[in-house]
């Protein structure tokens, strides 16, 4: 607080404010428009936690220094002949790195623990998904019971979508890759169900969740959303009619009343 | 030209101007704004720097669903957006664009009616406050009943000592009566009446009844849709009326190089610039509190106001 001695002409202060705001507005304004530009980041900004594999030697002290136990790490030892020498050389490969994002809490433990740098902050932080299982970062193998009861319900029923089904549970039989059966089968049926179905089955393979309840909860959801939809289409009615009322009968009213105002006054 | 043709033409010019107008104003507010706080504004809607920003604002009201809270007084409720926005339309059919007959309506007591027709929009305030049955909006509409009220006063003096230097109550006959030397003779008159007029129509730093971080929005608080629209767009209509009433009262309306042919011209490019120092002071200046607020109006604008009045009549009386 400024005591009254230093109290300057009534009114500069105001006059002093509007000046501030005019000269803002006379500048170039330093905006950067996100989605269409990218932002700046500096090399070292915190966003996802990223593995260099050429370093890492699966020690496994970022796994057991994680506080949220977030880390997941597969491996196997190979052997290295080592010509001369009286054995064999052994050396860890890692098969699986994974970080499951849904409960890092990015203090960046891990990374400060390697001592071989193989871990490092990078600048990406555009990764987020729609389903929260979907942020483990892993690759999808095996497993064949769901693909066959899909072969099944396919084979009950006609239509296009049966036709689909009957056509990735053949493949999977004879040997085609299991994701990659799915991953065609989203692709020739790009419906939200299909995809909602494909997700569950493969959630199932990832963490032994039951299928049975997920797919019950599926037709559920999808039983609600077309009951929802057909009420928006019956409710869109209401704001056409607004529309007409407020385009066409509002200024023509106003118009009237004001000339038969007009012409009272007159 | 028949006289229920003409009648319909200066309407519906009135009409359209009180749609467009208004949308311009916004449009530059929300752009001036945003340069003023180092931002930059509405960029999406339409290809170019989200022109269209207003019109996809517009359309959105429209199709939104129409909700009267249960507790409200619905008929009151629904009425007080219209009461809000009418007045305005009566009001711009009283303003001379040019010279000569360049007005929708010359009316020989133009400026009693525009007074008259200004108190109106106060009772709009409290209906709306009242009828939304919340303690919000009712606080924001206590808070506005005061301050309107208040500053009406100041409003009707500083126009009555431009209506006495003119000789005369006609929009068109005291633009017609003004003199670049008035500037200086009416200065305290104006600059009361821009002040008294930033709160007849509730804008910052005198907007009190809606005070968006304290009241919600205060007496809008329960409106949504095509009523919420109605009072924004009377709102920014209130800006346009209130910076067409000062350029036409002090600053000579049309008066400038070749009137004849360009009246209209001065006119807007007038009322654009008092729009623009409406928009400037919102961004600049803070809230006045309920307190300051009155003490602003009954003792200095009133006091002044009666000051001006005395000035004017013996400037009048010697010349």
């Amino acid at each position: 607080m400024t005591d009254d001695g230093e109290r300057g002409t009534p009114g500069k202060g105001l006059v002093q404010g509007l000046a501030v705001t005019l000269k803002t507005m006379t500048r170039r304004s330093t905006t950067r428009q996100y989605p269409d530009v990218e932002p700046d980041l500096p090399p070292r900004s915190r966003g996802v936690i990223a593995l260099l594999e050429e370093n890492c030697t699966v020690c496994m002290l970022c796994a057991r220094e994680c506080p949220d136990w977030c880390i997941y790490i597969d491996s196997h030892k190979e052997e290295v002949l080592v010509p001369g020498a009286a054995r064999a050389r052994q050396r860890n490969v890692l098969d699986r790195f994974d970080i499951d994002f849904a409960l890092c809490m990015y203090c960046g433990i891990c990374i400060e623990v390697c001592p071989f740098d193989a871990l490092h902050w990078t600048p990406e932080f555009e990764y987020a998904e729609t389903d929260v299982l979907d942020l483990l970062h892993i690759a999808v193998e095996a497993g064949l019971t769901p693909l066959r009861a899909l072969g099944e319900v396919g084979r009950r029923r006609g239509g296009v979508l049966a036709g689909e089904l009957r056509a990735t549970a053949t493949m999977a039989a004879l040997g085609v890759p299991r994701g990659q059966a799915l991953d065609r089968l989203i692709r020739r049926c790009p419906s939200d169900g299909v995809t909602a179905l494909v997700a569950a089955i493969r959630r199932t393979e990832r963490h032994g969740a039951p299928l049975g309840p997920a797919l019950s909860g599926l037709a559920a959801d999808a039983r609600t959303q077309r009951a929802q939809r057909l009420r928006e289409r019956a409710a869109r009615a209401a704001p056409k009619i607004q529309l007409v009322v407020a385009l066409l009968l509002v200024p023509a009213t106003m118009l009237l009343v004001a000339a038969a105002l007009t012409a009272a006054l007159l | 030209m028949p006289l229920w043709l003409d009648l319909l033409i200066r309407v519906l010019a009135v009409v359209v101007g009180f749609l467009l107008l208004p949308l311009l104003v916004g449009q530059t507010e929300h752009k001036v704004m945003a340069h003023m706080q180092g931002r930059l504004g509405p960029m999406y809607a339409g290809a170019y720097h989200g022109w269209a920003q207003l019109v996809a604002d517009g359309v959105k009201f429209v199709q939104k669903e129409d909700i009267t809270p249960k507790d409200a007084d619905r008929g009151v409720f629904r009425l007080a957006p219209i009461v809000a926005l009418f007045p305005y339309l009566l009001v711009l059919l009283a303003i001379p664009l040019g010279p000569g007959d360049l007005v929708a309506q010359p009316l020989d007591i133009g400026l009693f009616f525009v007074l008259a027709v200004l108190g109106v929009g106060v009772l709009a305030v409290l209906m709306s406050a009242w009828a939304s049955g919340n303690k919000y909006s009712l606080l924001g509409g206590l808070r506005g009943a005061a301050q309107l009220l208040g500053y009406e006063l100041p409003l009707v003096l500083a126009a009555a000592s431009v209506a006495m230097a003119a000789g005369t109550l006609s929009l068109p006959g005291i633009v017609e009566a003004w003199r670049p030397w008035w500037l200086l003779w009416q200065a305290p008159a104006a600059i009361i009446f821009f002040v008294a007029g930033l709160a007849e129509i509730r804008r910052p730093p005198f907007d009190m009844p809606i005070a968006d971080s304290e009241l919600v929005f205060g007496y809008m608080t329960e409106y949504t849709g095509l009523r919420f629209a109605f009072f924004l767009l009377a709102e920014y209509v209130g800006i346009v009326v209130i910076a067409a009433l000062t350029t036409v009262l002090f600053l000579g309306g049309w008066h400038g190089p070749l009137p004849h042919q360009l009246g209209w011209l001065w006119t807007l490019v007038k009322i654009f610039a008092l729009s623009f120092v409406i928009i400037w002071f919102r961004v600049s200046y803070p809230r006045l509190r309920e307190d300051q607020l009155q003490r602003l109006c009954w003792l200095v604008l009133v006091p002044v106001a009666l000051a001006q009045l005395i000035l004017t009549a013996a400037v009048k009386l010697a010349i």
